[in-house]
């Protein structure tokens, strides 16, 4: 267990909705959902999660906090954002996926190799380090974060698309040494981590 | 009559040599010929986009949004801030309305913002262009350039998520936004009934969740294929790549024939309007665009 999680086991003992009203983005929501499963039958990746939103509210009123912290239903979030419109109780149900999802990695409870989590992490690391995200260092580091066989393999089976996209002008290997970036880049970095800094004070992350 | 102005937001994609370049060359004839003039906000920084949320958290995506809101608002005073991609604009706008909303929130993302030795006062509005086009320059006004109507042409409107929820155009549904259809109306072209006009392309999950996005797309455009169309135009870059580009892996995998041309609302504008195929970013398309490339051709 990370120090964060066994932290937040000690302080909030066996009352798991106080811990994500408190800690989790937009969490104080989750005790006004219904429970009528709009959400539930509107996502696009419905059938292939373990927990739809509407089970994980209720998972999180009855305190079942190790299900709900290694749950995959948060990484399926397309962010298509039709539970948040049609939700007849207006909870913004995508914000609160997303908060489980960041909570949920950060006490890192969250799927080991999970492939959104991974891209999740590769994706904002790679917009920190220069402001702007660089589509072919993304896309690289995605297709060897398992490895260097199955990158080159990945690699190979995209060749296609990639070729068909430098053609386009819409892929520039170039991109590899340089690319586009910030003047303001180390500002970003100071602003993000003073945010972060900022934010876990608040949440008690800290 | 003088120039509408507005702090212009590109977004990664759209940047020289990235999967939406196309895009950009596409809107620079558009707005020309519609006297808009986009002044792009200084040193701009990435959304965060769709997927920030996992690593990034609350707070630090408020405060990289902020940068950009803090920066049109102190180097284009007065101007609307306008993105032509719907993950910055959504970024944008709900970092706009939440820091309005949460004094405290807007308090601590300025303490994050002197870092940079900037301050925001939250006073600039965040549009989508197509919000700009209908509200702004109006169904007239976007039906004056046209010189050549793209008649004959079937088109199917993919509105798909993030330009319709969760904020979406107003006065418009989330079910069934029928501007897009509107547009393809008034440059000449005929809007077929389409059924996944709001369905989700699998958005950022087309990378790490490949056949459950490719499952989504094999409806969008087979659907389109049932409707008669010729192709698809969609307002979105995500989209328009994930739509356009996995078609082949899809045929691939699945024995389907799918060669169906996917453009933006823009490109569509600008051959109406005169540009060139080249002009309208044409030579950007995995799967051609013939019959748009016909008619600019004439």
């Amino acid at each position: 267990m990370s120090d964060l999680n066994t932290q937040a086991v000690a302080r909030y003992k066996n009352n798991f909705l106080k811990e994500v009203e408190e800690r989790v983005e937009d969490g104080h929501w989750v005790k006004m959902c219904m429970q009528c499963g709009v959400c539930a039958g509107s996502c696009p990746l419905g059938p292939a999660w373990q927990h739809s939103p509407q089970k994980i509210f209720m998972m999180i009123r009855a305190g079942k906090r190790e299900e709900v912290l290694s749950s995959d239903s948060m990484w399926m979030c397309t962010s298509c954002y039709n539970c948040i419109v049609r939700c007849p109780r207006k909870l913004p149900i995508t914000h609160i996926m997303h908060g489980l999802a960041n909570y949920a990695h950060r006490l890192d409870m969250a799927p080991k190799g999970q492939p959104t989590r991974e891209i999740a992490r590769l994706f904002w690391n790679n917009l920190v380090k220069t402001g702007r995200v660089n589509e072919l260092k993304f896309s690289l580091a995605m297709y060897f974060k398992d490895g260097v066989v199955q990158g080159v393999k990945n690699a190979m089976a995209m060749q296609g698309i990639g070729l068909g996209l430098m053609k386009a002008k819409r892929l520039n290997p170039m991109e590899i040494v340089g690319g586009h970036t910030c003047k303001g880049k180390a500002d970003i970095q100071k602003i993000v981590a003073k945010a972060r800094e900022i934010e876990d004070r608040r949440r008690g992350l800290a | 009559m003088a120039k509408k102005q507005y702090a212009f937001y590109p977004g990664c994609s759209s940047q020289k040599g990235a999967s939406a370049a196309n895009f950009l060359t596409s809107l620079q004839v558009m707005t020309q010929k519609l006297d808009i003039q986009l002044n792009e906000i200084p040193d701009w920084n990435c959304c965060g986009a769709s997927i920030g949320y996992g690593e990034g958290g609350e707070l630090p995506r408020l405060v990289i949004n902020a940068r950009n809101l803090a920066i049109a608002e102190k180097e284009l005073p007065g101007q609307d801030m306008v993105s032509g991609c719907p993950a910055c604009w959504l970024a944008t706008r709900e970092t706009h309305e939440r820091l309005a909303e949460h004094s405290s929130l807007l308090a601590e993302t300025n303490e994050a913002l002197r870092e940079a030795g900037l301050n925001l006062n939250n006073t600039v509005r965040a549009r989508h262009m197509t919000e700009v086009l209908i509200e702004d320059i109006g169904w007239e006004g976007m039906k004056a350039p046209v010189i050549k109507p793209l008649e004959g042409l079937k088109i199917a409107g993919y509105v798909g998520c993030q330009t319709n929820r969760p904020f979406g155009i107003a006065g418009e549904s989330f079910e069934n936004p029928k501007y897009l259809d509107k547009m393809i109306e008034t440059v000449g072209a005929d809007a077929v009934k389409y059924d996944q006009k709001v369905t989700c392309c699998g958005g950022a999950l087309a990378f790490s969740e490949p056949e459950k996005s490719q499952k989504q797309i094999r409806d969008i455009v087979e659907s389109a294929y049932d409707s008669g169309a010729d192709m698809i135009v969609t307002p979105c870059q995500l989209c328009q790549a994930n739509v356009e580009i996995y078609q082949s892996e899809i045929n691939k995998k699945q024995g389907t024939k799918f060669s169906m041309p996917v453009v933006y609302y823009t490109q569509l504008m600008s051959i109406a309007y005169g540009g060139s195929a080249a002009e309208a970013g044409l030579n950007g398309q995995l799967i051609k665009a013939d019959k748009l490339e016909k008619i600019a051709g004439k």
